[in-house]
């Protein structure tokens, strides 16, 4: 049987209007074109300020694509996520599509355990069900357990990256749109968050991600898109 | 190609207007964000609201920000029946299969919508609670309201609730005014859910409490909005007690919604000159 792309991103542009500086127009993105198959891993690579995480949050929807479409299929449908409404949108995220940011942003004293544990809050398992199934991620991601239930706010820079990744993966999501997820990171925690990308892999998480370190991209990329300047330099894989 | 999931509308507003004053045929196009006035240069009548459209889903948490005076907490105090409409229609699915208009309503039916079907927590705890009852007599007063008659019971739930929104419980047949603001907040919270109602409408909740209280508060509405599955309008002048409590988003300029959106989306890529600008000014 054919197996369809996951995702199929054309044509897609984002241009920024801003008001306040008299219709002034910045382009985060122009033209990229990419698919991506299920279960695997597509990393979106270049420097700073070349579009990738434009290019991840116009497919998350955090930005109004301007033009073209992001096709995006399950099953037997497929809609068009850059023209979806907003009620379609936010189904997706419930129930497809996971997002890790570059930085944590979370509700001040609420747990770490509770942080990650929200979207099988939200899906009605209970308290306990929810901080057992963080726990035992945490655990897999080597955040002390001392912290579990002290607030993230106050944590460091790599342990915030933990909770942030844990929060996206405990429900398996079948698209995982990861920003910068080893940006922060000393050597060891990255090497437990490339463990974690990978396993999610095995278990047929369709990955995209936005990376510059080419140590990353080697391990664990299917596919690579280069972009330089709002556009698709090079695709390899 | 069809959604994923299809939710229901609680919640159908359409053409919500308010106007102050003896009104003329220019107020709504004289008025606006456009205009930047509420007050019509022909007849000096003040739109406070006009042309508000809007739904809210299931178990959704609708965002509602804008300046003093963008006509957000007239929209509140329409709903919950403390302001009368000049125009305009709202639908609640529990009442008449949706099929009613809520203003509509005769006054009995208004009462009924009130302390079955929505709760209201008000800015200043004073206006949503009487201070110099206990807080047990607070919540009961509005179950009686919904004719319970039982005491037991009436204080059963009552000390459920104020256990549910952290208020200790022994203080239940203490009056309020003896209570710290993010306690009278949360007595304010139970009261609102007394008669379990599915919409709970908030006005600048957490506006005046410490930041370490309004965090508290926060955290509470998050569970109970998903514990309960209800949905939530969530009036705030505060972007990120949008940012954290909110699904979507409206921005209100001058009497009217300027842009609907994702709330992240309104934050990180806002679209209408207005939410630039409140987006850019956030320290």
């Amino acid at each position: 049987m054919h197996v369809q792309p996951l995702l199929d991103v054309r044509d897609l542009s984002k241009t920024f209007v801003l008001h306040g500086l008299g219709a002034k127009l910045i382009t985060g993105c122009r033209n990229i074109s990419f698919q991506v198959m299920p279960g695997t891993f597509l990393a979106i690579t270049g420097v700073s300020g070349a579009g990738k995480s434009t290019v991840l949050k116009c497919i998350y929807r955090s930005y109004l694509p301007t033009d073209g479409q992001i096709i995006y299929r399950w099953g037997e449908s497929e809609t068009d996520i850059a023209r979806l409404d907003d009620r379609g949108v936010l189904n997706l995220r419930r129930l497809d599509i996971g997002y890790v940011s570059q930085f944590l942003r979370v509700v001040p004293r609420v747990s770490a355990l509770e942080v990650v544990g929200e979207r099988l809050l939200v899906e009605g398992a209970s308290l306990g069900d929810a901080r057992r199934e963080a726990g035992s991620l945490l655990a897999r991601l080597k955040l002390p357990e001392e912290l579990w239930d002290a607030f993230p706010a106050n944590f460091s820079g790599g342990e915030k990256q933990r909770v942030n990744i844990a929060r996206a993966c405990l429900t398996k999501p079948r698209l995982l749109l990861v920003d910068e997820p080893t940006a922060s990171l000393d050597p060891g925690t990255k090497r437990d968050v490339i463990e974690l990308l990978r396993e999610l892999k095995h278990e047929k998480v369709t990955i995209v991600a936005t990376l510059h370190d080419r140590e990353v991209v080697e391990q664990l990329a299917d596919e690579e898109v280069q972009m330089s300047g709002g556009r698709v330099w090079s695709t390899a894989s | 190609m069809s959604e994923p999931h299809e939710g229901k509308p609680v919640l159908n507003v359409q053409g919500l207007e308010l106007r102050y004053g003896r009104g003329c045929p220019f107020c709504v196009a004289a008025t606006g964000p456009e205009a930047a006035a509420n007050r019509c240069p022909h007849c000096g009548t003040i739109v406070a609201c006009a042309e508000v459209d809007f739904s809210l889903y299931e178990e959704e948490v609708l965002g509602v920000v804008g300046e003093s005076g963008s006509g957000k907490t007239t929209l509140l105090r329409c709903l919950n029946f403390d302001l009368a409409p000049t125009a305009g229609a709202a639908y609640l699915a529990d009442f008449e299969g949706g099929q009613a208009n809520i203003w509509d309503a005769n006054p009995q039916r208004k009462r009924y919508i009130r302390n079955h079907l929505m709760g209201m927590v008000y800015q200043n705890p004073r206006d949503g609670l009487d201070l110099d009852v206990t807080a047990g007599g607070n919540i009961a007063e509005r179950l009686i309201m919904a004719n319970q008659r039982h005491v037991g019971h009436i204080r059963a739930r009552s000390s459920y609730l104020l256990d549910r929104t952290e208020v200790p419980v022994d203080r239940m047949d203490e009056p309020p005014r003896t209570f710290s603001g993010g306690m009278q907040q949360r007595v304010q919270i139970a009261k609102a859910l007394a008669n379990g109602p599915r919409l709970l409408l908030l006005d600048e909740v957490t506006t005046g409490l410490d930041v370490s209280v309004q965090a508290r508060v926060l955290d509470l509405l998050r569970s109970l909005q998903r514990e309960l599955g209800i949905s939530m309008i969530v009036v705030s002048h505060d972007l990120g007690v949008v940012r954290l409590l909110t699904h979507r988003t409206a921005v209100m300029k001058n009497g009217r919604i300027v842009e609907t959106g994702l709330t992240d989306q309104i934050l990180e890529d806002p679209q209408h000159p207005y939410t630039q600008l409140l987006v850019n000014s956030l320290l």
